[in-house]
This record gives C-alpha cells, structure tokens and sequence, in this order.
C-alpha cells in the first residue's frame, strides 16, 4: 500500500487559489458534443471550472447535465472536443482514467455497496493484489473526516447510515485518492433542510482548500446560496454563465431574472410577471381557512397493509378544510404513495376511517371516490398515470370509460372523445401533434397538462398531488403550483405530497410530515416551518 | 407504402431463406411454391377446403386476438378447442334427435361456447387471484384438457357400434350446411363474422377499450378504476369460449365425429399468425388465408415432392424472424432520422 501513504500526504485541490494567479482553470471543456439517437444530449459545450470555486450547472431536467457529467466521469465519449485537465489535453476513457486525473463524482442515486462497511467501500477500487491494509485507510478516513466536519462511525454498515451521512461517504469517496476536482450532481433532493445546510458547508470547506467543485442543480435558491459561478444549460447548449465578479455584486432577485432570461429568452421575463404568486420569502401568502365549519375530509387511525419492500401507513389522522392545501413532507419511502393511494381508493385502509363531508367513504375503490369528488394525480406519469400507446384523447377520458355522453350503451362515441380532446387541448395548452398522438411522445411537462386537466375538470372536492413537479421545467412547475393556489382560492382543498420543501413552502397552509408510515406533526406554514419540519422529518418531536 | 414494404419484404426474404433449404434437401424450391399455391389456391378443390380449413383457424384467431390485446396469453385454445369438439360430437347427434335440426345447432355451439369458457377457469382464477403466470397454467390446462377429451373419445361417448373408438358420427345431413352448392360449410361464416365482431368490440366499445387498457399498462386500469380480476375473466372466458367454438365448428362441419387420438393442434399454431398481425383482428384474416393455402397446398405438395409436412411451419417460423429483424431495423432507421 504504498501508494496509500503517497496519498495521504497529497494536499487536497493542487495549488491553492489558482484562479487570480494565473487564471488557468482546472478543467477547460471546448466544443463538446455528445449525441444519442434522437438527441443531441450536448451540442458544443465549452466550459472552465476553476480551483477553489463553487461552479454551479443550473438547468432543466433533459438540459444535458448528466450527459456531461457522465462525460467528466469517463463513462461516455464525447463525439467531438476536447478536455484539458490543468492545462493537459486529456482523454477520460473509464472512470479509473477519470480518478486518475484528480475528477471525483457523486452520483444522484446511491453508488455505495449497502452490505460492505464505511471502510470498505472506501477502500474498493485499490489494487486487487495487495492484501487489504485498514491501518492506512482508516488514517486517510480520519483526515478527510476532520476536512468535511463529519463523524461517522467507519466501521458502520452502509445500510445503517441516515442518507445525509451516506452522501457524505460517498464524498469522501469521490475525494479519497485526493481528487481536484469534484462534482456532485443533484445532491440535496433527498436531504433534509439541516442536512442541505451542512452539505453548503462542507462544499464551502472543500472550496477554500482549493478544490474546484461542480454542483449540479435545478433549484435556483441553491445556486445563488452556494455558486461562486453559475453556468446555465438548456436543451444540450451552454446558453450562458455568470461568474464570479457579477454574481458577487448582484441579489438573488436579479440572478433570478438573469438565469430565467439565458433559460428562456425575452419570452420568459413576460410570461414570468405572473409565475410567481408567492411572497419576497417564497412562502405562500396566509390564506383564510374557516376551521369553525366541519372538515372537508376526516381521516382517523387510517392503515395499510404493509407490502416488501414498501412502508405503508399506520394510524393516520388528519382533518382537512375546504380551500386549505394541505402539504405533506418526508423523505421518499416513509408511507407517502400508500397515503396517496388509500386517499384514492386505489388501496384499502385495513383500519380506520376516511370520512368526507359527514359521509363513510373508508370502503369503495377508485370509481366511487371520483364520484364522491376525490382526484388523484399520480407521481408515476408513465408507470400508472397515463398509457404510453394510447392516444392523448384516450388517456384524457381514461377514468370515464363508459359513461355518458362519450359511451352510449357501451359504445365508444370517438368524434365525442376526439372532439372532447381537443377542447382540453386548447384550454389546457397542451402541446402535441394531434389529440390521437400516442401520450407517450409528448414531454414531461406536457403529459403532467393532460393529468391535470383530466383530473381537475371533474371539478373535484379534493385533488390529491404526489410529487406534481417531479421532472418538470421551470416554467410547467410554476404553472403546476400556480393551479394548485388559484384551485384552492375556489374552494378545493388540496393535499400536496413531495419532497421539495420549497415548493411545499409556497403552496401550502399546513404542512404534515411522513416519517416511517406515521403522521409526526402538522406545523402552520410559517416562518419557523423550515426548523421544524427538519426535525420532524428525522423523527424527532417538533 | 411503407407498411406494404414492412410486410412484404419480410415474407419475401423467408421464402427466399426457406428456399435454400429446401435446396439443401435436394429438392425444388420453385416446384415446391408453384405447387403449394395451386393446390392450395389455383384449383377449384383446392381453394374450397382452404376456406373450409379457415374456419376453425379464424374462430381460435378471434379468440387469441382478444386475449392478446387484454395482455392474456392464453396458450390453452388446444385443449379448450378438442374438449369443446368432443363434447358437441357427443351431444349433437343426441340432441338432433329431441329438437328441431337449428334448435340442436344452436345449442351445441352455446355449449362448446361454455365448454371452453369453463376449461380456462382455473387459469383465469389463478391469475387474477395470485397473478399467477397464465402462461404455464394455460399450457398445462391444455395438456389436461387432451387427455380428457381422449379419455372421453374412448370410454364415456364411445360409438359402441364400431371397432375403432371414436363418437357416435353425425349423419352428414345434420352437419353444417354447404354454401351454394360447394364443399365449404357455413361455419365460415360464424368464423369471419366472430373476427369482425371481435374487431368491432375491442376497438369500439368501452369493454375492448378496458381489456386493452389492462393488456398495455395493468397498473394504470388499477389506477383509472377498472377492475382488474373482473375483466381478466371475461378475457379469458372469450378467448377460451370462441375456442372451444371452433372445435364445435370443425366437428359439425367437416368431422361429425372424433377418433381417438385425434388432435390438429390448431391452436398453437394460429399463435404466431396473431403476432404477425400485430394482434390485428382485420389483419389476421389475410396471414390465416396465407396460412391455410400453405397448410392445404402444403399436405399435397408434400406427398408429390416428398418435402416434410412440418416445412410449413419452417416457413412461419422464418417469417416470424424477419419480421421481427426488418421491424427492428425499420424502427433503428427512424431513430436516427429523427436526429438529424
């Protein structure tokens, strides 16, 4: 293990501060273009990322992103261009190349062997020849542990570990063979706030030690917390950066309107003036909720049976009023799509009562909450929402089949179904070919208009979102929060599940959270919501 | 033109590809298709029993194309079919003689309806309960489902007045009638109006938009609020019923009655002509018509050539391939036009 000890002398990020010295970055993309077939994933890319900043790549999702990153990590080939790694043209054929110059990277999904130790799976990748010598790596996990600020247990069960932590091995991971370069893609959408936090203030460490550093994100609050620079993509383009020095002199508010503007041209300023409904804080305006009146909607003691590999809900209880939006937070995985789902019909409550205005609606299944004036709108567009080789017109009817005025006596009446589409088409601004293309072809964005308006234009009592921006452009988010807003100023009360807590932030009255199957707290929508939502989300009593 | 070219190309390039073979075998390839056509097609004798031949063949398509399009494979038709025909040759001559002649017809063909529809309960059972896999379980019904007929043939509805087992045989008076005065029987034309009604059910009604629905994408019928187990026993139950019905078909129009032993396995064999249709009710028309020709030019062809009856099946065989093979490279062709 000689190589080890080389190693653990080697100072993080080379030279420090290069940037003012001689101005040479760490890595320098030029014309960097990948296609797939169907898509340029990245069309001419050229970028500079620099020791001892924080580059942030703002874009949407389908921008190009992960392709480059993919690129940077020596898991693809670009088709064209060039990468210098300090000055070296190089080419990064495998992931060991890429570990090789110095470029580490922490993937959204986890990449950690669950079964193997902290150590372990820090020590895999060295040499397969050498017996394993923990003494070394054990002194290596000391130092880049007091470098991150973070103490974990190394000989730990990776399984064990709270996500926050494990995202931290996997840094220590990246940064392990002393990399210059790291780059983290999409790493807060599983943390809590607390945890988004320290993460900031890992980075921050890493960058004054001379680290150039990545940070790949959709959200715009992040960027403007943590960049130093802020290059924004869009549709495989690099369409524009902001670097240090303005970025610096600017507020949030105006970096806002910068990246919009490189995102959508002159087109996005306007159709902005009415995007965003919330406050300067991003919060949601304090709605009138009159709680003197009966609830809309009663849950008590709601159970499901619990599945492998699922966390279903246990004793859920809640009251809902007519005109409140009502979010629910929590990591992924704590009883949410079961909630979602028991809410629906579309899963029985084995205990337990769902009461809506007065009336037992616990038994029936989907059909008779919809007539009841439940809507559901799935977080799995493609695996359950939609099907991909119907038609868009189909897939708008789909929860009606057979009924009266589109079905006479069982027969499909499809001018009615088509003429129906259309109709939805232009009011919703759905974009597609034609209402007989199959909804498959159409983007994210699009087929999220087509769920809505199938649901919403039943005009429910109560719609039910799970994750109703996952995987949407800024503009079809904004939209998506904007119909949740004005649908509750008419009445509809609304339950929001997801896990971005800005978004429940700027939508909600109340917000709930998930953790482990159970209901932990309902906190007011306020400014202390953030602290305590945190702790919630860990368990803990708010 | 493109879909002409998709269908056609494919069929030429297996022809081509079985042609070699039967090169291979020493025999000729071009005297082998010119005879299978005529006899199957060109001759007056010829072309009736390949229609005849369709009607049996159209009733088990009509069937599977449901099935399919529901995301059902039901791979028993076999067994749904023989049981179903055994059953109308036991009771059909029988019942000719307490009701009138139609009345007799009309009954049978409800029941072997019924028959068949009952023979797939068990698998429709197993996977609407347990989502157990209907493939196997269809299979193995099927398997039974010979067996029994056999044992049936030759203990309970043996013809006590013949040597060899089999049924007491229909007068040839009481079977289907001819049509106009040809060899064909009417059963064809329950066939070809089972495939249309098919057509017309699954692609107009709110039942086949159901069954389709849980064929393409079973979590979102849960979703939408169908149910689910519901539906996968009627898909069943039409699927198995019009096999059976097919059974009927063959007895009362061409058998009268069934041997011991008897078994066309029909049913597997009109599987890769749905897939070739793309589950298509209109479209399997035309592939079973190829079939039919090649099955009856086929049988004569063979014994005058000396090529082996089961070449047919080669034949369907490489047509599948190709299909698949140019599909693929037709769909590759699209992608990478779209990225210019």
């Amino acid at each position: 293990m000689a190589a080890m000890t080389e190693l653990a002398s080697v100072p993080l990020g080379g030279a420090p501060s290069t940037t003012s010295v001689d101005g040479r970055a760490a890595i320098e993309l030029r014309g960097i273009t990948k296609r797939f077939p169907g898509v340029v994933a990245n069309n001419d890319i050229a970028l500079d990322v620099f020791a001892g900043e924080i580059h942030v790549l703002l874009g949407e999702n389908g921008a190009g992103k992960s392709t480059l990153i993919g690129i940077l990590a020596g898991l693809q080939q670009p088709d064209a261009g060039s990468i210098c790694v300090h000055g070296r043209p190089v080419r990064i054929a495998s992931p060991r190349e890429g570990l090789d110059l110095g470029i580490g990277t922490v993937f959204q999904h986890m990449q950690l062997v669950p079964s193997l130790t902290v150590l372990e799976n820090l020590m895999l990748g060295e040499s397969s020849w050498q017996p394993l010598q923990r003494g070394p790596a054990l002194g290596r996990f000391r130092e880049l542990s007091a470098l991150l600020g973070v103490s974990i247990d190394a000989h730990a069960p990776v399984a064990r570990l709270a996500l926050g932590e494990q995202q931290q091995v996997e840094i220590m991971h990246a940064l392990w063979r002393g990399a210059s370069v790291l780059i983290l893609d999409e790493p807060t959408s599983m943390l809590t706030p607390q945890g988004v936090h320290h993460l900031g203030e890992v980075m921050k460490r890493l960058r004054d030690k001379g680290v150039a550093i990545i940070f790949i994100t959709h959200k715009m609050r992040e960027a403007c917390a943590l960049g130093d620079r802020i290059s924004v993509l869009r549709l495989g383009r690099l369409v524009g950066s902001i670097d240090k020095h303005e970025l610096a002199t600017m507020s949030e508010q105006q970096v806002t309107d910068r990246v919009v503007d490189l995102m959508f041209g002159k087109n996005g300023q306007t159709d902005r003036g009415h995007l965003e409904p919330e406050g300067q804080t991003g919060r949601r305006n304090p709605s009138r909720i009159e709680r003197r009146a009966a609830p809309l909607l009663r849950l008590r003691g709601v159970t499901t049976a619990a599945q492998p590999g699922e966390c279903a809900v246990q004793d859920i209880s809640f009251d809902l009023w007519p005109g409140e939006v009502l979010g629910i937070a929590g990591v992924d995985g704590n009883g949410q799509k079961h909630l979602a789902e028991v809410l629906a019909g579309q899963r029985a409550a084995i205990s337990g009562s769902i009461v809506l205005r007065e009336e037992d609606v616990t038994r029936g299944g989907v059909a008779a909450r919809r007539q009841q004036g439940i809507a559901y709108i799935t977080d799995e567009r493609h695996g359950e929402g939609t099907v991909g080789t119907f038609s868009v017109a189909t897939n708008l009817v789909a929860k009606e089949i057979g009924k009266p005025p589109l079905w006479w006596r069982g027969i499909s009446l499809w001018d009615r179904i088509h003429l129906h589409a259309r109709e939805q088409i232009q009011r919703h601004d759905i974009r597609t070919p034609s209402e007989r293309t199959p909804i498959a072809k159409l983007s994210g964005g699009n087929i999220q208009k087509v769920l809505l308006a199938r649901e919403l234009t039943a005009r429910p009592a109560l719609v039910v979102f799970n994750k109703p921006t996952y995987g949407l452009d800024l503009q079809n988010t904004q939209l998506a929060r904007e119909r949740i807003v004005d649908g509750a100023a008419r009445g509809v009360a609304m339950i929001v599940i997801s896990n971005e807590l800005d978004e429940l932030a700027a939508v909600s009255d109340r917000i709930a959270v998930m953790f482990r199957g159970r209901l932990n707290g309902i906190v007011p929508n306020d400014e202390n919501a953030d602290r305590r939502i945190g702790l919630l989300m860990t368990g803990a009593a708010a | 033109m493109r879909a002409v070219a998709r269908v056609v190309v494919p069929i030429l390039l297996a022809l081509g590809v079985s042609g070699l073979v039967l090169l291979a075998l020493g025999k000729n390839p071009l005297a082998y298709y010119s005879d299978v056509l005529s006899r199957g097609l060109l001759t007056w004798g010829g072309l009736q029993a390949t229609i005849t031949r369709m009607a049996p063949l159209l009733l088990i398509a009509a069937g599977l194309v449901v099935s399919f399009q529901a995301g059902i494979w039901n791979l028993g038709t076999d067994g749904q079919f023989l049981l179903a025909g055994v059953i109308t040759a036991a009771l059909t001559p029988v019942l000719v003689g307490i009701v009138p002649w139609s009345i007799a017809i009309i009954l049978s063909l409800i029941v072997a309806f019924a028959v068949g529809a009952a023979w797939s309960l068990i698998p429709a059972f197993l996977k609407a309960s347990y989502g157990i896999n209907e493939i196997i379980t269809s299979l193995m019904m099927s398997f039974l489902g010979t067996s029994l007929a056999n044992v049936l043939v030759k203990i309970s509805f043996r013809d006590p007045s013949t040597d060899v087992p089999q049924t007491q045989v229909l007068p040839v008076a009481d079977r289907l009638p001819r049509l106009f005065g040809t060899t064909v029987h009417s059963g064809i034309l329950i066939a070809i109006a089972a495939v249309v009604l098919v057509h017309v059910v699954m692609t107009r009604t709110a039942f086949g938009l159901k069954l389709r629905m849980v064929g393409a994408n079973p979590r979102a019928a849960a979703h939408a609020g169908l149910n689910v187990a519901k539906l996968t026993f009627a898909t069943f139950a039409l699927s198995a019923g019009l096999a059976g019905l097919a059974g009927a078909v063959e007895i009362l129009g061409v058998q009268g009655t069934v041997r011991a032993d008897w078994n066309p396995a029909y049913g597997l064999l009109v599987v890769p002509l749905v897939f070739l249709a793309r589950f298509h009710a209109l479209g399997v028309i035309g592939f079973t018509v190829f079939f039919a020709v090649l099955m009856i030019g086929g049988e004569s062809a063979s014994r005058r050539l000396g090529v082996p009856q089961h070449f047919v099946l080669l034949l369907v065989g490489m047509l599948l391939l190709f299909l698949a093979l140019v599909d693929y490279l037709d769909h590759r062709r699209r992608l990478m036009r779209a990225s210019l």
